[in-house]
């Protein structure tokens, strides 16, 4: 985002943005570690806890997906098998208290292994085969975990009541959801600002230019999956912590990949704080519907009708629509003529190659 | 010995049904270059069709079809009208693919709400459903001889519009470059719409024979659509041929790890698309533009 804004000339909302901006964040995550002291009502974090885990997941979920266009419905898997991991761990070795967090990233490290065979196969292909390739790998993953004895099929895994203080019981877990919550968005910005970040975007925009300009391609689309795959598996560990139970369809949980991907698409794919934004609306409204539909299907015709409304109304999502809204109203202000929105595709591969935009357009019109 | 060969005679009078649907599926995706994750769902829906006609109307679920038919036709041109087709731009074919994954959900809500989570059948409405009859040492049942015979005229309706008419080489036209169909004066919405109908209209057929010969509930969607995009991912993507091939194949393959180790039946058609990405990823019969994009 700031990347974006040095290529605008000084104005006063720049100026704002500079200083307000590190300012918000770190005022915004000091209001989050003060959360579970102020409301300390167990139902209140517990739903808290949901919304991290879902703000872990929708940003590590966009720097693969969100960066390189290679729109996932997959990532299950990796929070699938994070949850198990956990699970039959903390199980075996019969670990009660703050121990088991020490499980968690080990869980995230499994899903960033599972990630590297996954991508090996999955990024053989594009686009629309490569969704499907994804969505059949959850399926396999969910077969093999009623199958499996390990698993204890289709009865799940039960979780235990570990010895914290029942009065602040959820706090533990509240702090360490927020540690990977924060720690995911962090690397989600530093990754968008980083030449790496470029090369991912490269790839979104026309992969084989990108390679042409020497980006190598595999290593590089492999090295996102598997990162991105590391909060997924570590929040899948969190979520058994907090939840009575795991079962296949709910490790595995093709819908669920959906929802990630809709949370990213609502607040803006792409961008930092799109997929935080759309996990807050998305799963704070589920947790404030779902109670009063009674647990119907209801919430079904909301999802569909939510994620065809984003895709066909506004695909670009909220933040840039936002962002392309304040420019309108700025340039109207000011009476200049609008600012060419954000980093065109020449100027990506000119950056990588170190040319210049205007060589690299003459080169393709060549 | 005679189970290996009943098996072998299931699956390919069972994968014809999956042919028909794959097709419309793979015919979809050749000429609009998406993939309709809804397949599935409209296959329950057309199911759930037939049902509430032979429960309130007490028509007999094969009959039903000329109702089923050309609702579930005017169904896939309005999901085509109504959302595929308004999508622009850069990533047109991940949207669209998302899409139809909205519409597929729109889909299973309702019917969870009209019909409930129940499962349900088709059997009791139907007297052939449960018949069998004996040829040369197999006990074949009617209802799979029924589906492989309406599979059969179905393909072959598919492939004589395909290869016979004004219309099929239009579709083919646009199969084969999109832009340059267009320069030549061919509606190429139009197409598109028409097509999608066609696509989503082989549904009704599979769903009254899936009616028939399984249990359902509206979860029943994801079981068919994963199974359809393995077939038409190992048949090669636009591929009618290709997908109908694989269908065969893989429904049989089915079935003969059923007799060995039923809970890993499944597992066939994933094991499946893992080998063909790595040895061959454009698929059995697919062309290699459709993957190199």
């Amino acid at each position: 985002m700031t990347g974006d804004a040095t290529l605008a000339p000084l104005s006063v909302w720049t100026i704002a943005g500079r200083i307000g901006w590190p300012a918000s964040n770190l005022l915004l995550v000091a209001a989050l570690v003060a959360f579970p002291l102020v409301f300390t009502n167990p139902a209140v974090t517990t739903d808290a806890i949901d919304i991290l885990i879902f703000v872990a997941m929708a940003a590590a979920w966009n720097t693969f997906s969100g960066y390189t266009g290679y729109i996932s419905l997959g990532h299950m898997v990796f929070f699938g098998c994070g949850a198990y991991f956990t699970a039959i761990a903390t199980l075996d070795w019969g670990l009660t208290g703050s121990g088991v967090f020490w499980l968690l990233p080990l869980a995230g490290l499994l899903g960033g292994v599972i990630a590297i065979p996954f991508g090996l196969v999955a990024l053989r292909v594009r686009r629309h085969t490569f969704v499907v390739i994804t969505i059949a790998v959850v399926f396999i993953f969910q077969q093999m975990a009623y199958n499996f004895g390990v698993t204890h099929g289709s009865s799940g895994i039960n979780t235990p009541v570990f010895n914290f203080d029942p009065a602040t019981y959820n706090n533990p877990f509240y702090y360490v959801g927020l540690v990977i919550a924060v720690a995911t968005v962090a690397a989600s910005w530093v990754i968008r600002r980083s030449r790496y970040g470029l090369q991912l975007r490269a790839i979104r925009d026309d992969e084989d230019r990108a390679r042409g300009l020497g980006v190598q391609a595999m290593r590089v689309k492999i090295g996102a999956l598997a990162f991105s795959a590391i909060p997924l598996g570590a929040v899948g560990g969190l979520y058994w912590l907090t939840t009575y139970t795991i079962q296949p369809p709910y490790a595995f949980n093709p819908l669920w990949d959906l929802t990630i991907a809709l949370m990213a698409f609502l607040g803006g794919l792409g961008t930092v704080w799109g997929p935080v934004l759309g996990a807050v609306l998305v799963e704070g409204a589920q947790l404030y519907f779902f109670p009063q539909t009674g647990g119907s299907y209801l919430y079904y015709l909301v999802y569909g009708g939510l994620f065809l409304f984003v895709i066909l109304g506004m695909p670009r999502g909220l933040i840039p629509t936002a962002a392309e809204l304040i420019e309108k109203v700025q340039a109207r202000l000011s009476r200049e003529p609008p600012l060419a929105a954000a980093v065109s595709d020449g100027e990506i591969d000119a950056e990588i190659a170190g040319g210049t935009p205007a060589a690299v357009r003459a080169g393709e019109s060549a | 010995m005679s189970a290996f060969m009943q098996a072998i005679t299931d699956g390919i009078l069972g994968g014809s049904v999956y042919a028909l649907m794959a097709a419309g599926l793979t015919l979809i995706f050749g000429v609009m270059d998406i993939i309709n994750i809804a397949q599935g769902i409209l296959v329950v829906l057309a199911a759930y069709l037939s049902y509430a006609l032979s429960v309130h109307l007490h028509l007999d679920p094969l009959l039903g079809l000329a109702i089923t038919v050309p609702m579930m036709f005017a169904l896939g041109t309005f999901i085509q009208w109504a959302f595929i087709g308004r999508l622009r731009g850069r990533e047109r074919t991940a949207m669209s693919l998302l899409a139809s994954y909205g519409v597929a959900i729109l889909i299973e809500g309702i019917l969870y709400q009209i019909f409930s989570g129940t499962p349900v059948s088709l059997q009791p409405y139907a007297w052939y459903s449960t018949a069998t009859i004996h040829v040369f040492g197999f006990y074949l049942a009617d209802i799979y001889l029924i589906g492989f015979g309406l599979a059969a005229v179905a393909l072959a309706a598919i492939y004589l519009m395909l290869y016979r008419t004004k219309f099929g080489r239009s579709i083919r036209a646009i199969v084969q470059d999109r832009t340059a169909a267009r320069l030549i004066g061919i509606d190429v919405n139009r197409v598109a719409a028409l097509t999608f109908g066609i696509g989503v209209a082989v549904t009704a057929l599979g769903g009254a024979v899936f009616g028939l010969t399984n249990t359902f509930n509206p979860d029943s969607g994801y079981d068919l659509i994963s199974r359809l995009l393995s077939i038409i991912i190992v048949g090669g993507m636009g591929s009618i041929g290709g997908a109908a091939a694989a269908a065969l194949f893989m429904v049989t393959s089915e079935e003969l790890v059923n007799l060995w180790r039923p809970q890993w039946a499944t597992a066939v058609y994933y094991v499946a698309i893992v080998i063909v990405l790595v040895v061959r990823p454009r698929g059995a019969f697919g062309r290699r533009e459709a993957r190199a994009q």
